[in-house]
C-alpha cells in the first residue's frame, strides 16, 4: 500500500532541468536527452523545441507555448494576480509558502496555468496553458480557479478553450482542497457543454493522475505531443504493483494511448498550431449553421 | 508543532510574497495550528478509516434498504466487484446505489482488489447513473477506496479518463444525489464518484488527495514517515468540514464505527435520509448549476 499516485513524474529530457545530468555523459548542457547530438539555442527555438535530429520534444515553458500558438500579440493574461493562500500550514521539510515563493521566482509565474484570451490562426478563442517548471505544474486551488474562470469567460464569450496540458497531478501540499480541484476543474468543463463551447485539450508530457483524471480527459477532441507521457498512475508506481514483470516499451505514452483508443491524434509540435486552427475553423462553422 | 508555527510565522514574513493582511493572516494561522488535533489523533482517525472490522458498503445495504438488487457489469467488457451497484428501496424511496467494496477476508479482498475499481468499475457505475436519470432515481454513492487501481490493465484501459467521465456524469444528472465517504476516500478512485449534490463524510473516515504512505515517500522521500504526512495534509472528517470539502460530519457509535455496525448503520441512514430530503428540494431547473456551484467554492487564494 505504498503510494498509488505518481505525482512526482521525472522531468523527462528537460534541457533546464533543476538537477541531475541533462546532456548525459558529456556535460555539454546543449546536449538531446534522446539522441545525444549538440544543438545551438537559436536553431532549437526555429524548431519549436524540438530537436533537429532526432524529433525529442523539450519541454515549453508557458509563455512559449503561448508563443508558438497565439497570433502575435493577440494574447490578453487574464487572472495573473492569483496566488496561491496555504490553507494548512503545510510544512513537509520546507514550507509550501517557502516552495511557492522560490517556484514564483524562478518561473516568473504566479501559478502552474496561465490563461487569458487569444487568437489562433486568426480564430479568437481562450487559451489556457500549464506550465511543469512551477511545482510541476501540480494542481492546487489557483490552478482550479484559473481555468474555471477561463471555462466561464468561454461560455460567456461563446467562444472555444484550448487548454495545453503539462502536470504531474494535484498539488498535495494542499491537501484535500487539491484534490476537489478535480470536481471543481469537471463541473468548469461541464459549464462548457452547456455553453456548447468546444473544449480542446492538447496534453503534453508528462500529463498525469489529477489532471489526466479530470478536465484533460474531458475534450471535445482528444489531442497529445508526440512520446507524452499520458497516465493515471505513472510507470514507476505501476512497476511496483507487477513486480518482476517487465512494462510494456511505450507504457503510458501518447503512442500506447493512441493504438489504445484513448486519443484522436499525436500531432507533432511544429503541426500543432495549424491543426488547432482547422478545428477552430470546423467548430466556428458549425456554430452558425 | 511550535517549531514548526515558529518558522511557518518567519517565513512569510521573510519572503512577503502572495500575503495580505500579513498579521491578521497569522494570528488565523496559529489559532488554527492551536485547535488543530494532534499527530496521534489524526493517525487514529487513519488505522479506524481501514480497520479491519469497519462496516463495507454491503454491511450498510444489508442493515438500511428493505430490498436491495445488485446489478453487474459494465456491458462492454466486464464485472468489477471492488464496486457494488444496484437499486433498491431505501426508507420508502427507490433509489440507485454505488458503493466501493472491500473484502472481509483474503479471498473476498483478492476477489475485489481491496476495493480499488478498474476503469469497468466506473463503467458500470456510469451505466447505473443513467438508469437512475431515466427513472428519477436519487443517487447515493458510498466512499470507500485506498484509491483507483494503479496496474497495466488499469491504465491501458484508461483509468484517468473513465474517473474523469465518471466526475462528469455526475456533475450532469438532474436527480438529486448524495455521497458519504464511509472509510479512505482515497485521491482520484474516490472523488469519481463522489461530485454529489450533498457531500457527507463518517467521523472516523479519511479524505485524501494521496495516501500518507505516499505522500510520504514523495516529499520525505521515505514511506516510514507516514503519521508525518497524514498530520501535514489532515484527511481527517473535522478538517474536510472545516475546509468546507464536506457539509456535514456523520457520527459514529463509541470507539468506531466497527465497534457496533448496526449503531453506525442506524445513524449513517439518518444521516443519508436528511441530506437526501435536503438535495431533493434543490430546483430541478438549476439543480446542475447548484452543483457546480458548490465545486467551484472549493480552493483557496488570493486575488
Amino acid at each position: 500500500m505504498s503510494s498509488r499516485i505518481d505525482v512526482s513524474v521525472e522531468q523527462r529530457g528537460s534541457g533546464n532541468a533543476p538537477s541531475g545530468d541533462p546532456g548525459g555523459k558529456a556535460g555539454h548542457p546543449n546536449t538531446c536527452p534522446s539522441c545525444q547530438s549538440h544543438y545551438r539555442d537559436d536553431e532549437l527555438a526555429a524548431t519549436y523545441g524540438v530537436c533537429p535530429q532526432c524529433g525529442h520534444h523539450f519541454p515549453l515553458r508557458a509563455h512559449e507555448r503561448v508563443a508558438q500558438l497565439a497570433d502575435a500579440g493577440s494574447f490578453a493574461e487574464d487572472d495573473a494576480q492569483l496566488r496561491s493562500a496555504d490553507p494548512l500550514s503545510f510544512f513537509d521539510v520546507r514550507a509550501y509558502t517557502d516552495r511557492l515563493a522560490d517556484a514564483e521566482t524562478t518561473t516568473g509565474l504566479g501559478d502552474a496555468l496561465i490563461s487569458g484570451a487569444a487568437h489562433i490562426e486568426r480564430r479568437p478563442c481562450r487559451l489556457a496553458v500549464m506550465d511543469f517548471a512551477f511545482m510541476g505544474g501540480s494542481m492546487g486551488s489557483v490552478v482550479g480557479e484559473k481555468f474555471w474562470r477561463a471555462c466561464e469567460r468561454s461560455a460567456s464569450d461563446g467562444l472555444p478553450l484550448v487548454c495545453v496540458t503539462a502536470s504531474g497531478g494535484a498539488r498535495m501540499q494542499e491537501g484535500i482542497l487539491s484534490l476537489m480541484q478535480m470536481p471543481k476543474t469537471v463541473c468548469a468543463v461541464d459549464m462548457l457543454r452547456e455553453a456548447s463551447c468546444p473544449f480542446i485539450p492538447v496534453m503534453t508530457h508528462p500529463t498525469t493522475a489529477g489532471v489526466l483524471a479530470s478536465f484533460a480527459s474531458l475534450g471535445d477532441v482528444a489531442i497529445s505531443e508526440p512520446d507524452a507521457l499520458l497516465a493515471f498512475t505513472g510507470p514507476r508506481v505501476v512497476q511496483q504493483t507487477i513486480k518482476g514483470e517487465k512494462l510494456p516499451e511505450d507504457f503510458g505514452l501518447a503512442e500506447s494511448n493512441y493504438r489504445l483508443g484513448h486519443l484522436d491524434a499525436i500531432v507533432e509540435r511544429s503541426g500543432l498550431r495549424p491543426y488547432l486552427g482547422r478545428l477552430l475553423a470546423i467548430f466556428a462553422a458549425g456554430s452558425q449553421q | 508543532m511550535r517549531d514548526r508555527l515558529a518558522r511557518v510565522r518567519e517565513l512569510p514574513l521573510l519572503r512577503g510574497v502572495g500575503v495580505r493582511d500579513e498579521l491578521s493572516r497569522l494570528q488565523q494561522q496559529i489559532e488554527r495550528v492551536q485547535a488543530e488535533p494532534s499527530e496521534e489523533e489524526i493517525w487514529r482517525a487513519v488505522e479506524l478509516a481501514r480497520h479491519q472490522d469497519r462496516p463495507y458498503t454491503l454491511d450498510y445495504v444489508e442493515r438500511l434498504f428493505d430490498d436491495f438488487v445488485e446489478l453487474h457489469g459494465d456491458r462492454h467488457l466486464t464485472d468489477d466487484p471492488a464496486l457494488v451497484c444496484g437499486i433498491g428501496r431505501f426508507r420508502s424511496r427507490s433509489v440507485a446505489l454505488i458503493g466501493h467494496q472491500k473484502g472481509r477476508d483474503i479471498h473476498e479482498r483478492s476477489r475485489r482488489n481491496f476495493g480499488m475499481a478498474f476503469p469497468e468499475g466506473y463503467r458500470k457505475g456510469m451505466r447505473v447513473m443513467e438508469l437512475a436519470q431515466r427513472h428519477g432515481f436519487p443517487l447515493l454513492t458510498l466512499v470507500d477506496t485506498p484509491g483507483a487501481f494503479p496496474g497495466v490493465a488499469a491504465e491501458q484501459h484508461g483509468q484517468g479518463g473513465w474517473i474523469a467521465r465518471s466526475q462528469i456524469a455526475m456533475a450532469q444528472l438532474g436527480v438529486p444525489t448524495v455521497a458519504c465517504v464511509i472509510g479512505e476516500g482515497g485521491s482520484g478512485g474516490a472523488v469519481a464518484i463522489a461530485l454529489a449534490d450533498r457531500v457527507l463524510m463518517q467521523a472516523n473516515a479519511i479524505y485524501s488527495v494521496i495516501s500518507p504512505e505516499g505522500c510520504a515517500a514523495i516529499l520525505w522521500r521515505d514511506a516510514e514517515q507516514a503519521k508525518k504526512a497524514a498530520a501535514a495534509f489532515r484527511p481527517n472528517a473535522a478538517n474536510c468540514l472545516q475546509l468546507g470539502v464536506v457539509d456535514s460530519i456523520v457520527q459514529e457509535p463509541p470507539g468506531g464505527a466497527h465497534e457496533d455496525h448496526d449503531a453506525a448503520a442506524a445513524m449513517l441512514g439518518d444521516a443519508l435520509v436528511a441530506a437526501l430530503t435536503d438535495a431533493s428540494k434543490i430546483d430541478a431547473t438549476k439543480r446542475r448549476a447548484k452543483r457546480r456551484e458548490k465545486f467551484r467554492m472549493m480552493g483557496v487564494y488570493t486575488t
